[in-house]
């Protein structure tokens, strides 16, 4: 199939205000017909939810958690980013633009791209309406501070917790429309199938988490805002339930999955200390504004960090990129902490961890200045390692944070699957191959508050809807499906819980498809997780009732899932010879360590498509074409 | 480190629930109260035996799903963690240890140490927002905030909604849960408008859901993962006279 991204044409800084006026509208009176459906509630799920409501369309928004508000958006720390130029330092959307394309590596859509710095300005303005209390000057306007991968100050934040702020706005929004009774929530209720009805998304399985229960449910649009599937590799800093069941049921109907392979392994991560973790803990990049990186010259130094000596000391960040420091992206960061410990230069008993060291910030400023910016880090560190960061430097390693990749959409967001809409990280568009810090939470909203309004607008307007009755053949098999899939999983009868085969899948994927990839490892790496799914099926042991709360049951399910993703990931991996952003291929490098791109045989979006059990997913390229922003050699030096 | 485990198990809503005996070896010092129970219920589910239902999520504290009743306390006999946060390194070796549900009428019990606080929500939809459509929103630094009143706000939003003050207030009442969003969004200037609105309907579906009364026992506060204070309380009950004498 031939991919169209719909993208509008003309100048890039009218494209976007052209094509809102260019789509169709529903007429008010006609909204309250029209139902869409929104699994997910964070970010983007939360606010596409409230913003379509108050157009006035019959909204039923479902969740795995009791509560909208335990959304794993609750969790991001450092901040959003805007192109407000508040502080006068050269802040444009052209600049925000142009930072986010180079920052993916030139592997996303520049039109899109361009919408998202368009529309930041207007969710600082959203979210202060709503009362997100954002952190301000002593004169009462809001104050920024720098991330990676800009050389500016265009981060908004509510101490170390935007995240949880943010959602909580769009949490509020949701709840005053629930109120309302222009959304209905749906908690404790998982997603487990996608419902396709005359190739459109016409509604959705799910089962009760409480009762074991199935049911179907019916709309004009779905949209999925389900997050992203960095728990693949087991250990990340994601929430423990965050999981790719949605994407990968969605891709089991058609939808295709882009660019799997581009995951975000963040280098400010507590490190890992023992077998006995479930997850891994972020220090907010935030951290690095104030805090600088090193590691010892010496192989083996064991002293108390404090008394080895400032010239014994490489803060290599600063000596290999002068320009930005500590501040590189992402990216960078986390390659070059491994290529230092890699050397036998890591610090810590396992010599996996690079210091992260504020002595110079609290000297400057004092404890007090520290504990305002960054308490909550500060206390979670301390507690979390029994070490106290304002007396020693933090001990930092790199961990899987964020998956660029996703299911594929066009300009509308729409997938392959017409009335399947995808927004925030469960899709792919505007991140290319690495996101900046601090991006995620604009594009969730941009998602959500800015564009599917518009864009899910258009689609209902201009679609011809036939009545889906609820024992229609797609509706009923989706349903029969679905609990064979949960038959199928309780049958296995084996020994080994879901979690174990977790683990080894996570193990595999850490090795051979982490932060440095190979030919050779990623082809072992294949092979090995077709041994952990047949392992998986052969001996499986959940135990419990299909008809209960059954935790069992739903991890199952999950790493099922996990277990097919991760197989697509490595493939993605395997087939993209050439490095950009997160995807690093050992083979493609320059002289000097960095990333090598092949923007002539690689400057595509690379979508698979399902084709059966079994089979060799299908590759179908989405080209990327580049008029604004010219590919370079990305240097951050 | 080795521990006896007492744990509540009840099959659903209706049962009437027991404490079951379990013991956990081999746990790390610096493994969260969860991640010794994620080494429980890996050996029940490879014996085909029911595992233990708990609440968790993201694991860092703020995600609010979590909460125990550990041996008395919630979120354990210390102040101002969530479960999760909990280390076992603050117990001894060989401790016996309680686990059971939170604990308040508004929150029943869905299973073993899961209880529903959709209550919460539902106080939130009463009046926990300001009114304000998706679209153009003035330009955000046309509403200022002097720098004292919006860090007052931000230690009020802190909350991370996991139902501790309830669960460990004697009367069983959610004063400290309402006052923190009331108190956020009247010490705003966003929320002014509907500040009277907010705390009447907020305060009548509070006591809609059978959450009981205050009486300054500010176990609350000691309790809560995030310190938020009990001075938002007293905010609140300013609000709440404001609003029902009718003054602007």
């Amino acid at each position: 199939m031939k991919l169209d991204p719909k993208v509008p044409t003309g100048p890039i800084e009218k494209r976007w205000s052209q094509h809102k006026f260019d789509m169709k509208l529903v007429n008010p009176a006609n909204r309250r017909k029209y139902t869409v459906i929104i699994v997910g509630t964070g970010l983007a799920g939360s606010s596409a939810a409230a913003s379509l409501a108050e157009l006035g369309f019959n909204v039923e928004s479902f969740s795995f958690h009791e509560s909208p508000r335990r959304a794993h958006s609750i969790a991001a720390q450092g901040g959003i980013n805007a192109a407000k130029n508040y502080v006068n330092d050269g802040d444009s959307v052209w600049r925000l633009f142009h930072d986010t394309v180079k920052g993916g590596d030139y592997r996303a859509r520049e039109s899109n791209v361009y919408r998202l710095a368009e529309v930041s300005g207007n969710i600082i303005d959203q979210c202060v309406a709503q009362g997100v209390p954002f952190a301000r000057e002593y004169g009462g306007s809001l104050d920024t501070r720098s991330f990676g991968g800009a050389q500016l100050s265009r981060t908004f934040y509510a101490r170390g917790q935007t995240g949880q702020q943010l959602l909580l706005g769009a949490y509020s929004a949701l709840s005053r429309n629930i109120h309302n009774g222009g959304v209905t929530f749906h908690g404790r209720k998982e997603m487990v199938d996608l419902i396709v009805v005359d190739g459109r998304a016409r509604g959705i399985v799910v089962r009760d988490l409480v009762t074991g229960e199935l049911s179907t449910h019916l709309a004009n649009a779905v949209i999925l805002a389900t997050g992203g599937y960095s728990n693949v590799f087991y250990l990340s800093t994601n929430a423990l339930a965050c999981n790719t069941s949605a994407i990968m049921k969605a891709w089991r109907k058609g939808a295709y999955l882009a660019n799997p392979c581009y995951t975000q392994i963040h280098p400010t991560c507590i490190p890992v200390a023992g077998d006995y973790q479930s997850k891994l803990t972020l220090m907010s990049e935030s951290l690095r504004n104030d805090g600088r990186v090193w590691v010892p010259k010496k192989k083996g130094d064991s002293r108390n960090p404090a008394q080895i000596p400032e010239e014994e000391r490489d803060y290599y960040l600063e000596r290999l990129y002068p320009s930005f420091g500590n501040l590189v992206p992402r990216d960078v960061a986390s390659r070059r902490a491994k290529e230092i410990c890699d050397k036998g230069l890591g610090v810590g008993k396992t010599g996996l961890s690079v210091y992260l060291d504020f002595a110079d910030a609290i000297n400057r400023n004092g404890e007090e200045w520290m504990a305002e910016k960054y308490g909550n880090l500060m206390d979670m560190y301390h507690e979390i390692t029994d070490e106290d960061p304002y007396k020693q430097p933090m001990r930092i390693y790199p961990a899987l944070h964020y998956t660029m990749g996703g299911l594929w959409v066009d300009y509308h967001l729409q997938s392959t699957i017409p009335g399947l809409f995808v927004a925030g990280e469960a899709n792919f568009s505007d991140h290319g191959a690495n996101r900046l810090g601090a991006s995620a939470l604009m594009q969730g909203l941009a998602d959500g508050y800015f564009v599917l309004p518009y864009t899910v607008s258009d689609y209902l307007a201009g679609t011809k809807f036939e009545a889906v009755k609820a024992d229609a053949p797609e509706v009923a098999g989706a349903s029969k499906d679905a609990k064979a899939g949960i038959d199928k999983l309780m049958g296995v009868n084996g020994k080994t819980p879901a979690d174990i085969f977790h683990r080894r899948l996570g193990h595999v994927m850490w090795e051979k498809v982490g932060m440095a990839r190979e030919k050779k490892g990623l082809e072992e790496a294949i092979g090995e997780i077709k041994n952990i799914r047949k392992d998986f099926w052969k001996d499986l042991k959940v135990s419990g009732s299909p008809d209960d709360l059954n935790m069992e049951i739903e991890r199952a399910a999950r790493v099922a899932d996990f277990i097919d993703l991760g197989e697509l990931l490595a493939t993605d991996a395997l087939h993209r010879e050439e490095s950009c952003g997160g995807h690093f291929r050992v083979e493609h490098q320059t002289d000097e360590g960095e990333t090598k791109r092949d923007d002539q045989n690689f400057a595509y979006a690379a979508a698979w498509q399902y084709s059966g059990e079994g089979q060799a997913p299908v590759l179908n390229k989405d080209e990327l074409t580049f008029e604004y922003d010219i590919p370079s050699s990305r240097s951050y030096k | 480190m080795d521990f006896k485990l007492k744990v509540w198990r009840q099959k659903n809503r209706d049962d009437k629930g027991h404490f079951e005996d379990y013991t956990a070896k081999g746990i790390s010092e610096a493994a969260s109260v969860l991640e010794m129970l994620d080494v429980v219920n890996r050996e029940l589910v490879a014996a085909g035996k029911d595992p233990i239902a708990f609440d968790h999520d993201c694991r860092e504290g703020i995600c609010g799903s979590c909460g125990l009743v550990i041996n008395g306390g919630v979120h354990g006999p210390f102040e101002h963690n969530t479960t999760c946060e909990l280390r076992m390194r603050r117990f001894s070796d060989g401790d016996t240890i309680v686990l059971e549900p939170f604990r308040a009428r508004p929150f029943p019990i869905i299973k073993d140490l899961v209880v529903d606080r959709s209550a919460f929500d539902r106080i939130m939809q009463a009046g926990g927002y300001v009114t304000v459509k998706t679209g153009q929103a003035p330009e955000a630094n046309g509403i200022a905030v002097p720098k004292k009143i919006a860090d007052e706000a931000m230690d009020a939003a802190q909350c991370v909604g996991c139902g501790a003050c309830a669960a460990t207030c004697p009367n069983g009442s959610a004063m400290l849960f309402v006052a923190a969003k009331v108190s956020q969004l009247a010490l705003l200037p966003q929320g002014k408008a509907e500040r009277k609105e907010r705390a009447l309907a907020m305060v009548a579906q509070m006591d809609k859901e059978g959450f009981g009364s205050c009486s300054n026992t500010y176990a609350c506060e000691a309790k809560c993962p995030k310190g938020v204070s009990v001075t938002h309380i007293a905010r609140l009950n300013r609000e709440y006279l404001r609003a029902g004498f009718g003054s602007k």
